[in-house]
């Protein structure tokens, strides 16, 4: 979805978010509360110029705005693959990025993630796979990796991942498979402003991401491996 | 042997678990699901690929300088220490287990020895899943006060997700051949082309993304020489390096990230990380290549 679609959907054509470049950011009311929207458009790449800029969004609200919720809209093509970006170290940018998020939930902000359109990697650890919870659309792409580019890193046979996918959802891209390994808590479908009202009512403010992808079967060892280490003797 | 007594253990040559060996006390490391309890990839499996044991990851507690940690270290050579559903609820477990609150087992700090691809892609999904987990877990430890230490120094470095996750500790330590990025020049060069990164150019991508380079742009808190004694001593430094995450000191980390990105704007002449150095004001930076590990500690300005 078109995120000036999305963000009229949500909070009306008066929503007041605003574009600059691939970045977006705005308060929006929302049940007469005002919320911090943070995002980006256009699959951008996440480089350290667009890392801080969200960064410097969310420290902004922990500042000026105490509990305030945070909602991020999500739609990028991963990280930045850029040399200067390596250069001036793009992970410690990416963990900063994802350091502000997780103080603004240990603080009390509610932060969810909404992936609209497209997901991947890099640029997704530290946005949406940080929040309390992360919720898709449904026509969302989320993914590491392509089958094609999947099958030449790992020298496997393309029909085979193709495949197997269909049985195991932790080889292929796609909004269900996330959904089944618990990474995306559940689909926005039909009334948005709905499914933001709920969101923000039951985010979980612990990680239950491998309980759930054991419980619907996506990610069956996660949860009883890390239990299996908290019980060994 | 005619190896002199005092001479050094590379740390890079040595495997995981040799690693553990020199960094931990003595006999002290106590592993939790060792290799015996055979807890495997069952995806690695699915595609016919060889497993390992502890799926490429040993865990435990130990003792540093006498006092009790945890303790991981990932084996690189092993699919790159790229990160799975089960070696990463291994990390997790480590990290939880870390802060549960049981009497007698809090540790003076985690220590992880990260050797890592990052997400391991023959389980891409759940490996980009778990590293996230790994990520939320470690600031939960950091928040409890306890420290998280990474020590760097092995050949396939520290990258993907891994690399965010280092970032995300109180204390990193590198050897100068240790590197620690997100992308690597691979992948780099694969999408923009070998002018933007030639991936065989080892003095480059030093430069970009080793030891040194992460020194004098304050990314690591020790440099140390590619002895495994060396990464011990640093570690037991670490031990006292708690940093709890606050606003302010998020604010002061952007600033200094602020900082460097407008160190590097515009046109930039020549080598640009020779560059980014002399303009953080390291003198004679184009001289830092050549320099040992002990001369390249005392030119830091950050």
């Amino acid at each position: 979805m078109e995120w000036n679609t999305l963000a009229t959907a949500l909070f009306g054509p008066d929503h007041g978010i605003a574009r600059d470049g691939d970045f977006l950011r705005g308060s929006p009311s929302f049940d007469g509360a005002p919320l911090t929207v943070i995002g980006t458009t256009n699959h951008a790449p996440i480089g350290v110029r667009l890392a801080l800029a969200q960064a410097r969004e969310v420290l902004d609200t922990l500042a000026h705005h105490p509990g305030r919720a945070i909602l991020l809209l999500i739609d990028t093509q991963g990280q930045q693959l850029r040399r200067r970006d390596e250069l001036l170290g793009i992970n410690r940018a990416m963990a900063h990025l994802g350091m502000t998020l997780d103080l603004a939930r240990r603080r009390g902000h509610r932060v969810l993630g909404l992936v609209y359109d497209q997901a991947l990697s890099g640029g997704f650890i530290t946005s949406g796979l940080i929040a309390d919870a992360c919720d898709a659309l449904p026509e969302a792409e989320i993914r590491v990796m392509r089958i094609p580019a999947m099958s030449r890193v790992t020298k496997l046979p393309e029909a085979m991942l193709t495949a197997l996918s269909q049985l195991n959802p932790v080889f292929a891209p796609g909004v269900d498979n996330y959904v089944a390994m618990g990474g995306v808590r559940r689909l926005w479908r039909d009334d948005l402003q709905a499914a933001l009202r709920e969101a923000l009512a039951d985010a979980p403010v612990d990680d239950r991401r491998a309980q759930d992808g054991a419980a619907r079967g996506g990610r069956r060892l996660a949860a009883s491996v890390t239990q299996r280490v908290l019980d060994a003797a | 042997m005619t190896a002199p007594v005092l001479r050094a253990i590379s740390f890079v040559e040595c495997s995981a678990r040799e690693r553990l060996s020199h960094i931990v006390d003595a006999g002290s490391f106590h592993e939790w699901l060792p290799p015996a309890e055979r807890v495997t990839s069952p995806h690695l499996a699915q595609l016919g690929v060889p497993m390992a044991f502890d799926d490429g990851v040993a865990i435990g507690r130990a003792t540093l300088a006498g006092r009790t940690i945890f303790v991981a270290a990932q084996e690189g050579e092993f699919m790159g220490g790229g990160v799975g559903e089960v070696h990463g609820a291994k990390l997790v477990g480590l990290l939880r287990r870390a802060i549960r609150g049981e009497s007698g087992e809090r540790p003076a700090a985690v220590v992880l020895l990260a050797e890592s691809g990052g997400v391991r892609l023959h389980e891409a999904n759940a490996g980009l899943i778990a590293v996230s987990e790994v990520m939320r877990a470690l600031l939960d430890v950091r928040a409890a006060g306890i420290p998280v230490i990474v020590l760097i120094g092995g050949a396939n470095g520290c990258f993907g997700g891994m690399g965010i996750v280092a970032r995300c500790a109180d204390h990193v330590v590198m050897s100068d051949i240790g590197r620690l990025a997100m992308s690597g020049p691979e992948v780099i060069e694969a999408s923009h082309g070998v002018d933007e990164f030639d991936a065989r150019d080892r003095a480059l991508v030093w430069r970009t993304t080793g030891g040194k380079h992460r020194w004098l742009c304050g990314d690591c808190d020790a440099l140390v020489d590619d002895d495994v004694a060396e990464f011990r001593a640093a570690a037991i430094t670490g031990l006292e390096s708690s940093k709890p995450v606050t606003l302010q000191l998020l604010e002061t980390e952007h600033a200094l990230l602020v900082n460097r990105l407008h160190l590097l704007d515009g046109e930039v002449g020549g080598d640009e990380a020779i560059s980014l150095w002399a303009r953080l004001g390291v003198v004679d930076a184009a001289g830092v290549g050549d320099l040992n590990v002990d001369a390249v500690r005392a030119l830091r300005t950050v």
